[in-house]
């Protein structure tokens, strides 16, 4: 197999989110980037399907500027083959998923895999667009991944439960818990992933379809109420004449 | 140039993210001075069409010939209900399958997509809205640079409200390619309450100490007829189920109460309630870093105070 993994540059999930006096963007002081955590999961998979099947390889690749370059090096030391940078400024989904369709055509990769969404824009907007400018079928929430003869078998995650689905390849997926165990990258992938490849593509830049206007805080909340344990039963009241319960 | 909205059923039974979908496509249509229409696809789009005509839904768009959930079929049939109503704006809510479906309809529209919007879009000013940004640690305010968009309503961020109109139901006629995914089969975790859905959710981490304890907790939702969830952790040890797991990995919750018992407020868990209306926590440490985004809190053994707040609802619904 052939496989292309999209990966979102997104800070720790650890981070104490500030935004710049502007509210244009995160302030980025003091913040460490990550590989989106659902973007690894299918990073690994795509990587455990190369190493089980002896064949194909796996290609990651990132779209923004020098700054997500150790992203795509870590990629590199859990296993990936080679990255790719679009060198652009991710502005809106819409702009990143034709950067990826554009990168990706003519390319013969047989499976994309993206995360469910980024922790940082929360858009679950890439992947599904990617497979549309691609016109590739698209299994949304998967939770895992297997093959039978030159179809793929996804469970997706419903309301409620799973789904078991079948599909032709090509095919993009968005992943999320479940497809795979993150790895920690040992010291030999580390070594190795400073001499892979990593290539640098134009981007197209493009018009923004959405403009983020402003970032704040949500409003800070009044503060807790104590109860004392012995009063529980006086917390249930409370929510009762508050009309939460 | 309606608003269209995808009226996402099962069987007829339309669910509450839907309905709450379909009083801002009605709020937002007022703002406009048009109508709703929706596109109701597969078994039983009849009855959907007339709970939706409760929400303010004044004509639906029936499809017939696709009996499972397919994200190339459905958003196809939703592209060409648009077409045929002359809709710039799509609304969706944003569950499993809205998500699925509404990024690959913006394209076939050529449409900005808005998604898990918050608050009512401004359709005078590129219909600026807010969402949640940073899995809830922040609020972006965004705006379309097209005239055509694509919503899609985080789930309880807005109140369903009535205002029966008399419906209309069209059936589309779907020119139907061949699919290349094919759904095999279902299997449902729990016949429980959906946690993205749920007015109320109680949570345990892993101050329960195992799964055993659990009917501690389960009493206390059962009460409240509350949905379940818990911590990563616990659904690693499967204590509880994958798909209870909320936070920043798991699924994020915005329900109108949250209590949340042997949770320590990790940033990470945090990240999948913070926009949960009303969060009570329950935790014997005090310097638990839950505490600090709780609007009610106890400061106890868990396994003393939640049996004693399952009395008391018990005896409040009598
Ligand atoms: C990349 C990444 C992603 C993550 N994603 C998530 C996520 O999506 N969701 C998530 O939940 N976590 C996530 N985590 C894990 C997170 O950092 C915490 O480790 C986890 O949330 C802690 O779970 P907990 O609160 O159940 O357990 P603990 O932190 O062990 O807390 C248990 C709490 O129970 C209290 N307690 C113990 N006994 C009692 C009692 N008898 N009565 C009352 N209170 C009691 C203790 O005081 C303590 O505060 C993630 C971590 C990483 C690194
Ligand atoms: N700038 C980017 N470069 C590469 N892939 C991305 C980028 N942004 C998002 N993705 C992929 O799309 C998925 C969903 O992102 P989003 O639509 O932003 O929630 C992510 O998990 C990534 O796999």
């Amino acid at each position: 197999m052939k496989s292309l993994v999209c990966i979102s540059h997104v800070p720790d999930t650890t981070t104490k989110i500030k935004y710049d006096a502007a509210g244009k963007g995160l302030d980025k002081t003091g913040v460490t980037f990550v590989i989106n955590p659902y973007d690894e999961f299918g990073l690994v998979r795509a990587i455990e399907i190369k190493e089980k099947t002896g064949s194909g390889d796996v290609t990651v690749l990132c779209v923004g500027g020098p700054e997500v370059e150790p992203t795509l090096r870590k990629a590199l030391a859990i296993g990936a083959d080679n990255a790719a940078r679009v060198d652009m400024d991710p502005t809106d989904s819409r702009s990143v998923a034709e950067q990826i369709a554009a990168y990706a055509k003519g390319k013969g990769f047989d499976l994309i895999f993206a995360g469910k969404e980024s922790i940082d824009s929360n858009g679950s907007a890439v992947p599904g667009m990617v497979a549309e400018l691609l016109d590739l079928p698209f299994i949304s929430l998967a939770t895992s991944l297997e093959f039978e003869g030159d179809k793929a078998k996804v469970s997706r995650e419903i309301d409620g439960g799973y789904e078991k689905l079948e599909s032709s390849l090509p095919l993009v997926l968005s992943c999320q818990k479940g497809m795979a165990e993150w790895r920690i990258p040992n010291m030999r992938g580390i070594m190795m992933a400073r001499t892979k490849p990593l290539e640098v593509v134009a981007g197209h830049p493009m018009d923004a379809y959405v403009l983020t206007k402003k970032l704040e805080l949500p409003s800070a909340k009044a503060g807790c109420i104590y109860v004392e344990p012995e009063n529980a039963a006086q917390l249930v009241d409370m929510l009762h004449d508050k009309g939460l319960i | 140039m309606s608003v269209l909205l995808f009226a996402e059923h099962s069987q007829g039974t339309v669910k509450k993210p839907v309905l709450q979908a379909a009083t801002l496509a009605n709020d937002l249509a007022a703002k406009m001075g048009t109508d709703v229409v929706a596109v109701a696809i597969g078994p039983g789009a009849e009855n959907a069409a007339s709970t939706l005509g409760e929400y303010g839904v004044s004509k639906v768009y029936t499809v017939s010939g696709i009996d499972a959930f397919n994200d190339q079929g459905y958003s196809a049939a939703v592209a060409q209900a648009a077409k045929t109503a002359g809709a710039k704006v799509v609304v969706l809510a944003q569950t499993y399958n809205g998500k699925a479906i509404a990024p690959r309809l913006s394209i076939k529209l050529d449409a900005a997509l808005l998604s898990g919007v918050i608050s009512l879009p401004d359709p005078a000013n590129g219909f600026q809205v807010q969402k949640l940004a940073n899995t809830g640690k922040g609020v972006e305010t965004i705006e379309s640079t097209r005239d055509s968009v694509v919503i899609t309503v985080r789930s309880n961020a807005y109140k369903e409200r009535r205002d029966p109109k008399p419906v209309e139901n069209i059936s589309l006629n779907f020119d139907r390619v061949p699919f290349r995914t094919q759904v095999l089969g279902e299997e449902h975790a729990s016949s429980g309450i959906s946690i993205t859905e749920a007015e109320i959710v109680v949570s345990g981490g892993r101050g329960l100490k195992g799964p055993e304890n659990w009917t501690v907790l389960l009493e206390l939702a059962d009460a409240l007829k509350a949905g379940t969830a818990c911590s990563k952790p616990v659904a690693d040890m499967d204590w509880r189920p994958h798909h209870e797991h909320v936070g920043q990995t798991g699924i994020q919750i915005g329900p109108n109460l949250y209590i949340a018992m042997g949770i320590s407020g990790a940033i990470q868990h945090l990240a999948g309630v913070n926009s949960s209306k009303n969060i009570v926590v329950i935790n014997k440490d005090p310097e638990a870093p839950f505490f600090k985004i709780a609007d009610y809190g106890i400061v106890g053994d868990l396994f003393e105070v939640v049996p004693k707040m399952t009395q008391r609802v018990k005896e409040l619904k009598g």
